[in-house]
C-alpha cells in the first residue's frame, strides 16, 4: 500500500468516526449545533483525504465544481424562509441523488471509453465484463437507480410544495393504469440492467441499456410521487432522504470506498426511521401512502356523505379575546395554515401577551403537523418560542382536560375526534390531539373547507368550539391587540 | 472483488443497524435539522466524484464535475441552513 493510500485510510476512519458521533450528539438540542459542525468537519476530512488518495491530478474540474456548488449551496441556505425548509430539503435530497446517478454514469462512460475508444484498456478498479465485475456492475446500477427515482421524486415533491403550478397540483394527481404503467418501466428496468450485464462484449449494447435504465429511472421517480397529497409529504421527504442515503452507499459499493458505505446508510437508516415515524402518526402503512391515491379517493367518497355542518358557532377575534379574560391555561396546536400565512411572529405575540396576564401557554405539535417531520417546532423556533414549551403529542393529550382554551391555528386533520370515535371515518384510528376535551376550543381558518384529507371536522361542530374565520396572521394580530385592551 | 463487496455488505448491514439506534433517540424537536443534516452526509457522494474527473474520456470528466457540484450544493447548503435552524433553538 502506498503512503499516501495508508494516510487516505487513517482519514477515512477519523471521518467515520466523527460522523458517528456528530448523528449521536445530533439527538440533544443542547449538543445539536456543535455535532452539526462536527459532521461537516468530518465532510471536510473526507474530502480532503479523498484528494491525498488521487495524488497530482488535473484539478479543474475539481476546483470548478467545488466552487460553483459551495456558492449555489449557500445561497440556497441563507435565502430559504423557515416556512420554505420542506421544499430546501426534498430539492437537496434530489440534488443528492443526482450526483449518485451521475457517478454511476461516469464510471460507466469511463470504462466504456476504455474498452472501445482506445488502448489503454487497463482503468482502475473498473471492469464491466468478466465476473469479477459482476458486483461493480450491479452497484453501478443500483447507484444509477436510485439516485435517478430520488432525483424525479423529489423535484415532483418540490414542485407539490411549492404551489409552483398552483394549489390543485398539491392533490394527488392519478394517471389512468397507473399501477400497470409503473410495473412495465420497473419490468423494463430489470430488462435493460441484465442486457447490460450480459453484453459485456458489446459495448454499444451496454451504451443503449444504461442510456434506458437512466432514462426510464427518471421517469419513475416522477411518476412515484405524483399521486401523493401534499399532507403525505412527511412521508415521502424522510422516504426520499432516506434514498439519497442509499443511493451514495451503493456508489459507495460500486467504487469500493466504505466511508461512503457507511455514511449513505446512516443517512438511509434516518429517513427510515422518521418515514416509519410519519406512518405511525397517520396511522397508514407505507404502501398506502406510496399507492393509495389518498385525498383523492377520500373527497370523492365523502362526497356522498354529507359534508354540511350544522351548528357551527362562529367567533371573532374581539369576542374571543374577551373569553381569556381570567383563564389559566392555553394550548396552541399550529399547523400546515400557520406556515401558509408566515403567522410564527404573530402566535408567539399572542402567547407572550396570555403570559403576561398570568396565562399559561404551551403548544402541542402533532408529529405530521407540517409538511416535514420537525416543521412546526423549526417555524417556531425562528420566532424565539423556547423548545421546552412545545410538546408532543404522547406528552400533552392527557392535559386537555384540564386545559381552559385550546387554540387550534391552521391544523385540520390531526385534531379531528372522528379519528378516536367514528369507525367510518377514514382518519378512524389515525392517533390526534385531544382538543375537543378542553373547556373551549377556538379553531382559526380560512373557512370550513376540509383538510388534504378531504374528510369533515365533527370539531368544529361541538358545543364547546368557535370557529373564528380568516388568515391565521391576522387573527392572530387581531386578538393580541384586542387583549391588550383589557 | 467479491471479497471486496462481502467486507462491503457487512460494513452496510453494521450501518444501518447503528443508524437506527442513533436516530432512534431523536426528539421530534430535532426531526427537521436531523433531516437536513443527514441530507448534508449523503453529500458524501462528492469522494465518489472526485474520483470521476480523472478519465480518459472527456464525457466522463464533464459528468464527474456535475457530480461534484451536485454533491458540494448538498454538502455546503445542508451544513449551512441546518446551522441556522440549530441556532434559533433556545430553552
Amino acid at each position: 500500500m502506498e503512503p499516501s493510500t495508508i494516510i487516505a485510510n487513517i482519514g477515512y476512519l477519523i471521518s467515520i468516526a466523527c460522523f458517528i458521533l456528530g448523528i449521536k450528539r445530533l439527538g440533544k438540542v443542547k449538543t445539536a449545533r456543535s455535532a452539526n459542525m462536527l459532521s461537516a468537519s468530518a465532510m471536510a476530512i473526507a474530502v480532503i483525504s479523498q484528494l491525498v488518495e488521487l495524488g497530482a491530478i488535473d484539478y479543474q474540474f475539481i476546483i470548478a465544481g467545488v466552487l460553483l456548488g459551495s456558492l449555489i449551496g449557500a445561497i440556497f441556505a441563507i435565502k430559504v424562509q423557515m416556512t420554505a425548509m420542506p421544499q430546501l430539503v426534498a430539492i437537496f435530497n434530489g440534488f443528492g441523488g443526482l450526483a449518485s446517478t451521475l457517478v454511476g454514469l461516469s464510471l460507466f462512460t469511463s470504462a466504456w471509453f476504455a474498452l472501445t475508444g482506445s488502448e489503454s484498456a487497463a482503468l482502475g478498479g473498473l471492469a464491466i465484463q468478466g465476473t469479477a465485475g459482476l458486483s461493480t456492475a450491479i452497484t453501478l446500477i443500483l447507484s444509477i437507480v436510485i439516485g435517478s427515482i430520488t432525483f424525479t421524486g423529489s423535484i415532483m415533491a418540490f414542485l407539490k410544495l411549492s404551489d409552483t403550478f398552483g394549489r390543485q397540483f398539491g392533490n394527488p394527481i392519478l394517471l389512468p393504469a397507473r399501477h400497470v404503467l409503473n410495473a412495465l418501466i420497473a419490468i423494463g428496468v430489470v430488462a435493460s440492467s441484465y442486457y447490460w450485464i450480459a453484453s459485456a462484449a458489446d459495448p454499444s449494447m451496454s451504451i443503449n441499456m444504461a442510456i434506458a435504465i437512466t432514462v426510464l429511472t427518471l421517469l419513475l421517480g416522477f411518476l412515484l410521487v405524483i399521486p401523493i397529497g401534499g399532507a403525505d409529504m412527511p412521508v415521502v421527504i424522510s422516504l426520499l432522504n432516506s434514498y439519497s442515503g442509499l443511493a451514495a452507499a451503493a456508489a459507495g459499493f460500486a467504487l469500493g470506498s466504505n466511508v461512503l458505505i457507511v455514511s449513505g446508510s446512516l443517512v438511509g437508516a434516518s429517513g427510515l426511521i422518521l418515514t416509519s415515524i410519519m406512518c405511525k402518526a397517520m396511522n397508514r402503512s407505507l404502501a398506502n401512502v406510496m399507492f393509495g391515491g389518498f385525498g383523492g379517493d377520500a373527497a370523492v367518497s365523502s362526497g356522498d356523505k354529507d359534508q354540511g355542518y350544522a351548528n357551527v358557532k362562529s367567533s371573532d377575534p374581539e369576542e374571543a379575546a374577551m373569553d381569556f379574560d381570567g383563564i389559566q391555561s392555553v394550548v396552541i396546536v399550529p399547523g400546515y395554515g400557520l406556515a401558509v400565512a408566515q403567522g410564527q411572529n404573530a402566535v408567539k405575540e399572542f402567547a407572550d401577551q396570555l403570559k403576561a396576564k398570568g396565562v399559561q401557554v404551551r403548544y402541542a405539535i402533532h408529529p405530521v403537523a407540517g409538511r416535514m417531520p420537525g416543521h412546526m417546532n423549526v417555524l417556531l423556533a425562528e420566532s424565539s418560542v423556547p423548545y421546552d414549551e412545545l410538546y408532543e403529542m404522547d406528552a400533552i393529550n392527557n392535559d386537555f382536560q384540564a386545559t381552559d382554551i385550546a387554540v387550534v391555528v391552521g391544523a385540520n386533520d390531526v385534531v379531528n375526534p372522528a379519528a378516536k370515535d367514528d369507525e367510518s371515518s377514514p382518519l378512524y384510528g389515525m392517533p390526534v390531539l385531544n382538543v375537543d376535551e378542553s373547556r373551549m376550543v377556538f379553531v382559526i381558518k380560512r373557512s370550513l373547507s376540509p383538510g388534504f384529507a378531504g374528510v369533515k371536522n365533527e370539531l368544529f361542530e361541538r358545543d364547546n368550539t368557535r370557529m373564528i374565520y380568516g388568515d391565521a396572521k391576522k387573527v392572530l394580530e387581531e386578538m393580541t391587540s384586542h387583549l391588550n385592551e383589557d | 472483488m467479491t471479497g471486496e463487496l462481502l467486507i462491503g455488505l457487512y460494513i452496510f448491514i453494521l450501518s444501518i443497524f447503528l443508524g437506527f439506534e442513533l436516530i432512534a433517540k431523536v426528539p421530534p424537536t430535532l426531526h427537521t435539522p436531523l433531516m437536513s443534516g443527514s441530507n448534508a452526509i449523503s453529500g458524501i457522494t462528492i469522494l465518489g466524484a472526485l474520483t470521476c474527473v480523472n478519465s480518459e474520456s472527456p464525457i466522463a470528466n464533464y459528468i464527474g464535475c456535475a457530480a461534484i457540484t451536485l454533491a458540494i450544493i448538498n454538502v455546503v447548503g445542508g451544513f449551512l441552513v441546518t446551522d441556522r435552524m440549530l441556532k434559533m433553538f433556545r430553552k
